[in-house]
């Protein structure tokens, strides 16, 4: 299985640049002290008071102490931000994803094995959180919860809370399918009591899909976490993000193109590895070639 | 007057050569066979008459005066002149155009005719193939037929151009036996009544000797065999074709004393819920099983013959107590068979595949139960299982699929008898395996059965396969069992209407015994 | 299938009533003093006095619940001191910060979402299936990949970023556009036409990718199913089976995709119209949101819902209208 992945030249490219964002994050303080630089100082000195805050200098302010320039409007180390909004991009992203499984497989299996009663009600929950318009609801909650409370623990609650649905759709299903399964009859006639057959015969069976399908959460989850910081309700200052990057971009983008294209690569190549990386575990993992790209 | 010539054709895909040297003449109007197991090309034969085999194909093929390997005109040829009649008669038609536009369409195609023409002739050819009022089914879609109707608005579709030749590959593999004799009989018909030729190909020999005139034996792309209908079937020269007849099951004479009962069902019943469908009153109950009382007796082989949909899986799983039943009660030696398991009764399911996880190697599935029972370190006894079944102690480790079908189905087997049951019931063990396979499988049984001295419950929609294997047999019909006896009796006096319907449906070698029958049942049928 | 349309709208119904009560709940038992949020910033302490009385946050919960509810559907009137302000029905709330009814404020707000939506929807469909037509019948190999490359990229491609480089290259490098300004159909069609394009190309970029690629592989599917042979084998020409066979089964799965879709762009149309500033239903909420202007928020809400509902129900009747499979009863 890892031979046939290491074949996929797109998930080597995709898993490269995908531990490299996570090292990155993971070492960000690291990062930010070897480049000399914090993510809140002002450096007002840098900055063309002339025409309104834009950053003195080539492709926004680009020098050997600055690496990637710095903010316009404040001059804070871009190239400081830029680690520490990983941290909060990814960290978001990967614990919303890792809920989201928890719950969803959870929630999957109980109705997939529990009775009638059982799978119709908890269908029922998973239909109701399918149809739920999950961005305007997150919106909505991040503008009520109180705003001392820890805001990166937050958006993941949040976004795994309205997000669980699907991996729950897909378990439940996978679990009934696999029900039918003559082997799972095989075990059950040789007198396997029922949480062995769920571990056995079962959960095995679930592994493949369900690691597809996450490989696919992350980077949604991504967007989503990028998409409400853009919109103000995620993460506050000075707490950097590059969703929020991008939404302060919006006003400067005219003068101070380089402040655009800096976060935005950075999020893309990272989405993109991701999805990369999905793409290539569902081709190995699931030789149907079931459409999950959508 | 000769209609189709073939000589020496070759069909290749890359290496593999999936024809090899093929030739064989048909006369117009006449009827030939093409038997072989899966693999020996005979369907790729059929298609390259279409010109739709693929791969690289050389040799000739002369149909009516032209040679269908070096570019023909198929527009005239496709569906007009020779046509087609398919496995699968459910995939095999469109399921968005009704049965009557699907006609038509073709009809008007390869003739010109006005729209109201062509549905006028599709109604007219599903009359010819006795659908019951063809005008309303002819506004049908495929999917509100069923399979033996669906087969038969193909065989329209064959018909409706008037062509020369009807090339048949398999068109009745995945049909009920009886509704497998009546299509067999209305291509005969059909025969008769249109003048077309008919090559019929099939892995079953029962299927052609009362069809056919002439045969053609395949094997890995080569005819080993071929001559009249008649002469092939009754003295083959060629061993494989021996070896091909020997493997149809012959009557077993098996001398046995019923020993003490061992499984006995009482007037068990099993209703299935209908889920509630629009209207809010509740659909009434789907009765799977509707009151069997039967007893299995130690020592014996229990034979339960029914067609699709008449219960017989749910009585099957009821038996190992997989499923509860709705009423009546299953007991193991005086004991409610909910309680029992694992060391009593065993089951061996249909699809070998699907009946070992594909995650685990063949040696932990067959492991298990024995760990259930008790055993700590079960490696040595799972090979020894291995080897008894007939495989190698080093295939332990591998998985299901890199197995042969036949192969499964012996770890399946080991894994029935491994935790040491009295009792086995198999649920169509050999109705996925080739006949040779089968043949080797059906013998294994036997010999375990008479080894470990267990009792074998044998459900099969298969009457060739139960009369060799099984001592008693009961027949099931709609949840109901309609008969039950020794199995010669049953099937030499067999007194139930439905028994004796079924038993002139089965295929037999013997062409005068087939067509002996195919007479028995146009005088019983409509 | 009357039968089974009665069952839809009384789950949708279900849906809407346990969205509701949740939303709610969570808004007015929420840790902020709900009267404090729902009178928006600058609110001073009479005024905050009389919204809390005409919110009658007094009541039980349940009580203040079953007002709302009866308000959707009787209309009701809110007395804020000495005047009374009446909210017609339907009725989901009363704003008062902009001192307006709720479902006014939706109703002003829809055209420039719907606007948004359809024709973002409409472009996407019709490059996504010309695409995937391309792209499916092999005949070119190398459109087929990148078909499949622009797939993962618009996967990889959060619509505001999308939006950004293309205000930037578009209305700042080239300036071959101005910056979008929303125009009313009814104004001027060209205009309005004019003023969306790059919002819609920003929306149908990721849209576009999903419909080629499922395009593509519903027809690989559908070309090799059994009764495509049949119909070779009968002779029917290669270019009717492909549009008259093949396609239907292609496309099906694209008819209920596309009702979901539309919802889903609706609703998910907040970042889009923030980035473009266009004054649509989710520009509304973010305002409302930076306004803490609650009966607003539960509004947008709310309204959402019931077209996530409404779309799954239009979705699955025009399952049963395209595939005579599918018998609903």
């Amino acid at each position: 299985m890892i031979r046939a992945l290491l074949r996929d030249r797109g998930f080597v490219v995709g898993a490269v640049i995908a531990t490299g964002m996570v090292l990155v994050a993971v070492t960000a303080p690291l990062l930010a002290a070897l480049a000399g630089q914090d993510y809140t100082t002002y450096h007002d000195t840098l900055l063309d008071s002339a025409r309104g805050g834009v950053p003195i200098g080539a492709f926004g302010g680009v020098s050997g102490e600055h690496w990637l320039g710095v903010e316009p409007g404040t001059g804070r180390d871009l190239f400081a931000r830029v680690v520490y909004g990983a941290r909060v991009s990814l960290g978001v992203a990967v614990g919303a994803t890792i809920l989201e499984v928890l719950l969803g497989v959870g929630v999957g299996i109980a109705a997939g094995l529990g009775g009638r009663w059982a799978d119709a009600g908890l269908s029922r929950v998973i239909d109701l959180v399918l149809s739920i318009p999950s961005l305007v609801l997150a919106i909505s909650l991040l503008a009520i919860v109180p705003q001392d409370w820890p805001r990166p623990l937050i958006l993941a609650v949040v976004i795994a809370l309205l997000g669980w649905g699907g991996t729950a759709r897909i378990s439940r299903g996978e679990t009934l399918s696999l029900r039918t399964r003559d082997y799972v009859a095989a075990a059950q006639v040789a007198g396997a009591p029922w949480w062995r057959v769920a571990r056995r015969e079962i959960l095995p069976g679930l592994t493949a899909p369900i690691l597809t399908y996450a490989a696919l959460l992350l980077p949604t989850n991504m967007v989503a976490e990028a998409g409400l910081s853009f919109l103000g309700v995620g993460v506050r200052p000075p707490t950097p993000s590059w969703g929020q990057m991008l939404s302060t971009a919006t006003t400067w983008f005219r003068a101070d193109p380089a402040y655009v294209i800096i976060p935005g690569l950075l999020l893309f190549l990272t989405l993109l590895s991701f999805v990369l990386v999905a793409n290539g575990l569902r081709r190995v993992l699931d030789p149907r070639q079931r459409e999950i790209l959508r | 007057m000769t209609l189709l010539e073939v000589d020496d054709l070759r069909i290749s895909f890359g290496d593999k050569q999936a024809v090899d040297g093929l030739s064989f003449t048909l006369e117009a109007g006449g009827s030939l066979g093409i038997v072989g197991e899966s693999g020996s090309g005979k369907s790729t034969a059929a298609l390259a008459l279409l010109g739709l085999s693929g791969g690289s194909v050389s040799g000739k093929i002369r149909f009516d005066g032209t040679d269908l390997v070096t570019g023909a005109p198929w527009k005239d040829i496709r569906g007009a002149r020779i046509a087609m009649v398919f496995q699968e008669p459910l995939t095999a038609l469109n399921p968005f155009q009704t049965v009557g536009d699907q006609i038509a369409e073709v009809y008007r195609l390869h003739t010109g005719a006005t729209r109201r023409a062509a549905r006028e002739r599709a109604v007219e050819v599903l009359g010819q193939v006795h659908i019951a009022d063809p005008e309303r089914r002819a506004r049908a879609y495929p999917h509100q037929f069923s399979g033996g109707m669906r087969q038969r608005a193909l065989i329209a579709m064959a018909i409706a151009n008037r062509p020369k030749l009807i090339v048949a590959d398999e068109p009745t593999t995945a049909l009920d036996v009886t509704v497998q004799a009546q299509i067999l009989d209305l291509l005969d018909e059909v025969r008769a009544t249109t003048g077309a030729a008919l090559l019929l190909i099939s892995h079953d020999l029962g299927v052609v000797a009362g069809s056919t005139e002439s045969v053609i034996v395949m094997r890995d792309g080569r005819a080993v065999e071929s001559g009249s209908t008649e002469s092939v079937l009754l003295s083959p020269r060629h061993e494989y074709t021996r070896a091909l007849l020997d493997a149809v099951p012959k009557p077993g004479n098996r001398d046995f004393e019923p020993g003490p009962p061992l499984l006995r069902v009482r007037d068990v019943h099993k209703h299935f819920p209908q889920r509630r469908r629009g209207s809010f009153r509740k659909p009434p109950p789907v009765r799977a099983v509707d009151g069997v009382t039967l007893d299995v007796h130690a020592g014996e082989t229990l034979g339960i013959v029914g067609e699709s949909g008449t219960g017989k899986t749910t009585l099957a799983r009821m038996m190992v107590g997989l499923i509860p039943p709705s009423s009546g009660s299953i007991t193991f030696d005086g004991v409610d068979i909910a309680r029992r398991r694992g060391r009593s009764v065993q089951m061996v399911f249909q699809d070998p595949l699907s009946s070992l996880n594909p995650r685990r190697t063949i040696g932990e599935s067959i492991a298990d139960p024995l760990r259930l029972s008790g055993v700590r370190d079960p490696r040595t006894r799972v090979e020894d299982l291995l080897e008894r079944v007939g495989l190698s102690r080093s295939e332990y480790d591998r998985y299901p699929h890199q197995l042969s079908g036949g192969m499964r189905q012996r770890v399946g087997i080991a894994r029935a008898v491994a935790p040491s049951p009295r009792l086995i019931v198999c649920d169509e063990p050999v109705s996925s395996l080739d006949v040779t396979t089968q043949a080797q499988v059906l013998a294994l049984l036997e010999e375990l059965r008479a080894e470990l001295g267990l009792s074998l419950v044998f459900v099969s929609h298969d009457l060739a396969v139960l009369r060799r294997i099984a001592d008693r047999v009961a027949v099931l019909k709609d949840g109901v069992i309609v008969e039950v006896g020794p199995t010669s009796e049953v099937y030499d006096q067999p007194q139930h209407p439905y028994t004796k319907e079924l038993l002139a449906a089965v295929p037999v070698t013997d062409p005068a015994e087939a067509r002996r029958l195919r007479a028995l049942r146009s005088t019983v049928g409509r | 299938m009357i039968g089974h349309l009665t069952r839809r709208i009384v789950g949708g119904a279900i849906v809407l009533l346990v969205l509701s009560a949740l939303i709610y709940t969570l808004f007015y038992l929420a840790p902020s003093d709900p009267a404090i949020l729902a009178c928006g910033k600058g609110c001073t302490p009479e005024r905050l006095a009389d919204v809390r009385a005409a919110m009658g946050l007094a009541d039980p919960v349940w009580t203040q619940y079953w007002h709302f509810l009866q308000g959707i559907f009787t209309g009701r009137d809110y007395s804020l001191g000495p005047t009374v302000r009446h909210c017609p029905a339907p009725c989901l709330g009363y704003s008062f910060e902009t001192s307006q009814p709720v479902t006014t404020l939706l109703m002003d707000r829809l055209p420039v979402s719907f606007s948004l939506a359809f024709g973002a929807e409409i472009l996407s469909l019709l490059l996504g299936i010309g695409a995937g037509l391309l792209s499916g019948t092999r005949r070119f190999r190398w459109f087929d990949r990148l078909v499949n490359g622009l797939v993962l990229a618009g996967y990889a491609t959060p619509v505001f970023l999308v939006g950004l480089l293309l205000l930037l290259l578009f209305c700042v490098h080239l300036q071959w556009l101005p910056f979008p300004q929303y125009v009313p159909f009814t104004t001027d069609p060209l205009l309005w036409a004019q003023n969306l394009l790059l919002p819609w190309i920003a929306l149908a970029v990721i849209q576009t990718a999903a419909y080629a690629r499922l395009t593509r592989a519903g027809l690989q599917e559908s070309l090799a199913e059994d009764h495509i042979r049949t119909a070779r084998a009968y002779g029917i020409p290669e270019r009717r089976i492909l549009w008259r066979k093949a396609l239907r089964g292609a496309l099906l799965p694209l008819v209920t995709l596309t009702a979901v879709d539309l919802a889903g762009i609706i609703t998910s149309a907040v970042l889009t119209e923030t980035m473009f500033g266009l004054p649509g239903v989710g520009q509304l909420l973010v305002g409302a949101v930076n306004q803490i202007d609650l009966p607003v928020v539960v509004g947008v809400t709310l309204l959402t819902g019931l077209i996530m509902v409404l779309a799954n129900t239009a979705a699955d009747l025009l399952y049963a209208a395209v595939d005579p499979r599918v018998q609903l009863r």
